[in-house]
């Protein structure tokens, strides 16, 4: 009786251990606080822009070109611009960056040239886009002579979302189990085969998932393509890849600086659209990205 | 260097008539001792002389002198990290994907040095499968499993056919039959193990190197996979790695039995046939292996 009875209060948490558990509660709280800082501040955010812009937004907010009366002006042009500077961006990087994870992860002997390689890699990732800009300018625009064309923006984009493009597709590459590998290469696949049969395949929803990050930024950026030259005024529709271009972000830009309040409440709604788009395009990318998963 | 070396084995004080003396009395020739127990009287398909094995500046395996007799079983125990799967994956130049690995000796296959300069690995491992610890079927469907290694090898007749033939050498086909469209993964341990020796035979080997096939496996699938093992030996030579040694007595028609000296490198201590070994070990440590006295 006496050992039971010991027992029972033993089980109840006392002493130390009812300080850890306590601890380890008060942790819970604190974390839920600091996601909900993060989650505050968005809701803050979005429910701002679509106060201050969403009496602007309408159909022809959409299909109008910019205008010197707030009223008029639409995104035409931008939305036109940034749709061809993107495609041109995920044409140009991702081959590049795929294959340079690849070759980084699979095929690169490991010695301190490598090492050197994937810390420039880590560092570029964190180079301010404005430098990217400079550089897009001096190169393509200037040496290239190509100026401050759509080709020039995606290529100055390019060159900015490689690095982080790359980053996250190492990543992925090395999170197939080494097993898989050896599976295929012990019955007789090349080295190739099995990277295209077994881990390209298996790192696909991790690549993916680096590409969405990397088109949401180059979607959303600025600095760069005001520097390489799309902060003009466009009133036709682009259709070649060497025309003077702008983006829906250059575009908020433009809006935002102006004295008159009728073009900030434009700024607020064409940055409804540009969530819009860019949240759509992720949610395409998780869809797909979980058909390949599934397969 | 040509001799076994297991004196840095052996106790100072035990005076015991050792490997080499016994065979000594048996065959005259130039090493006698060496060539009776340790190169089988049958036909040897791998043929292994001194070979040595280092991962950086650890040495694992250390002058491994043995052959293994075509159409044969042949078991390699002894305890953990004594290198018998390293040895194993020496046959099929598996250990050419890790860094920093040197091999020293000669690997004969069918008279072949297979570490010879003009040698490729994937030549090397088309004709000798490998079933490996953990079943590793790839994330795709049955019959993908079956058909990758093959279809990669650019085989060109009746992939249907060969992928039947292949599950029924497995002894998987009834369980499957009916639905070879679905992954892989969705199939019990056991069977995902006979599924990758299904893979294995499909690319039609001379040789299956199994390193523990069986320990991720309850023991209903590990009988199952024995009496596969006894089947396939019909046609195939059979070289498995076993902790069990249970299992060794009932598959093997040879057993090699593999120890660490106290610098970690893997030495053959004994080899013959099975039955010979378990009943009548030469060497003390054999017998004080078997007898579940260390290891």
């Amino acid at each position: 009786m006496a050992i039971a009875d010991s027992q029972a209060t033993v089980l109840r948490a006392s002493g130390a251990v009812a300080r850890r558990q306590a601890v380890s509660r008060a942790a819970g709280w604190v974390l839920l606080a600091a996601s909900l800082i993060g989650v505050a501040i968005l809701i803050f955010l979005a429910y701002d822009t679509v106060r201050e812009g969403a009496s602007r937004l309408s159909w022809r907010f959409v299909t109008n070109y910019p205008s010197r009366f707030a009223d008029q002006a639409g995104l035409r042009s931008s939305i036109l611009g940034s749709a061809w500077v993107m495609g041109l961006t995920v044409v140009v990087a991702f081959p590049v960056a795929i294959g340079t994870a690849i070759w980084i992860e699979e095929f690169a002997p490991k010695n301190a040239l490598l090492t050197v390689i994937k810390l420039n890699l880590a560092n570029l990732a964190g180079v301010p886009s404005i430098i990217y800009g400079i550089l897009g300018l001096a190169i393509f625009a200037r040496y290239f002579g190509l100026g401050p064309s759509i080709m020039t923006g995606a290529l100055t984009l390019s060159l900015m979302i490689i690095p982080m493009t790359v980053i996250a597709a190492e990543e992925a590459i090395r999170q197939v189990p080494q097993s898989i590998r050896d599976g295929s290469l012990a019955l007789g696949a090349s080295h190739w085969q099995t990277v295209r049969h077994h881990v390209l395949p298996a790192a696909l929803p991790g690549i993916m998932t680096g590409v969405i990050l990397a088109v949401a930024r180059a979607a959303g950026e600025t600095a760069a393509l005001i520097m390489v030259g799309a902060f003009t005024f466009i009133a036709f529709d682009n259709t070649s890849p060497f025309e003077d271009f702008t983006t829906v972000p250059v575009q908020i830009y433009n809006w935002t600086i102006r004295p008159q309040a009728d073009f900030r409440h434009n700024a607020a709604a064409a940055i409804i659209v540009l969530m819009v788009a860019v949240l759509s395009l992720n949610l395409l990318a998780a869809v797909i990205r979980e058909r390949f998963r599934r397969d | 260097m040509a001799e076994l070396d297991t004196s840095i084995l052996r106790p100072p004080t035990m005076e015991r008539p050792d490997v080499r003396d016994a065979g000594a009395a048996l065959a005259p020739s130039r090493e006698p001792a060496v060539d009776a127990i340790l190169r089988p009287s049958e036909p040897a398909l791998f043929s292994l002389t001194d070979l040595s094995f280092w991962y950086g500046h650890k040495q694992v395996l250390a002058n491994i002198s043995m052959s293994f007799p075509m159409n044969k079983v042949t078991a390699l125990i002894g305890p953990s990290g004594c290198g018998k799967s390293t040895l194993l994956r020496c046959l099929n130049r598996m250990n050419d994907l890790i860094r920093g690995v040197r091999v020293a000796g000669r690997v004969e296959y069918r008279g072949q040095d297979i570490y010879a300069r003009d040698i490729d690995p994937v030549e090397v491992r088309r004709r000798i499968g490998m079933v490996f610890q953990k079943p590793n079927p790839f994330p795709k469907s049955i019959y993908e499993n079956a058909a990758f290694g093959a279809r990669v090898n650019g085989y060109r007749g009746n992939m249907d056919e060969l992928v039947e033939r292949s599950l029924r050498q497995a002894a998987l086909w009834d369980e499957v039959k009916d639905d070879l469209k679905q992954i892989g993964l969705a199939l019990s341990g056991g069977q995902q193990q006979r599924l990758c020796i299904a893979r294995a035979l499909a690319v039609q080997p001379d040789v299956i190197l199994m390193d523990e096939p069986c320990s991720a496996l309850d023991p209903i699938a590990t009988l199952k996979i024995e009496d596969l093992i006894r089947e396939l030996v019909n046609e195939f030579t059979i070289i498995i790695v076993t902790h069990n040694m249970q299992q060794a007595a009932r598959v093997s028609d040879y057993t090699a039995f593999v120890l660490a000296d106290e610098a970690g490198a893997g030495h053959l201590i004994e080899y013959g046939t099975t039955h010979d070994l378990f009943t009548t070990p030469k060497d003390r440590r054999t017998e004080e292996y078997i007898t579940g006295r260390f290891g």
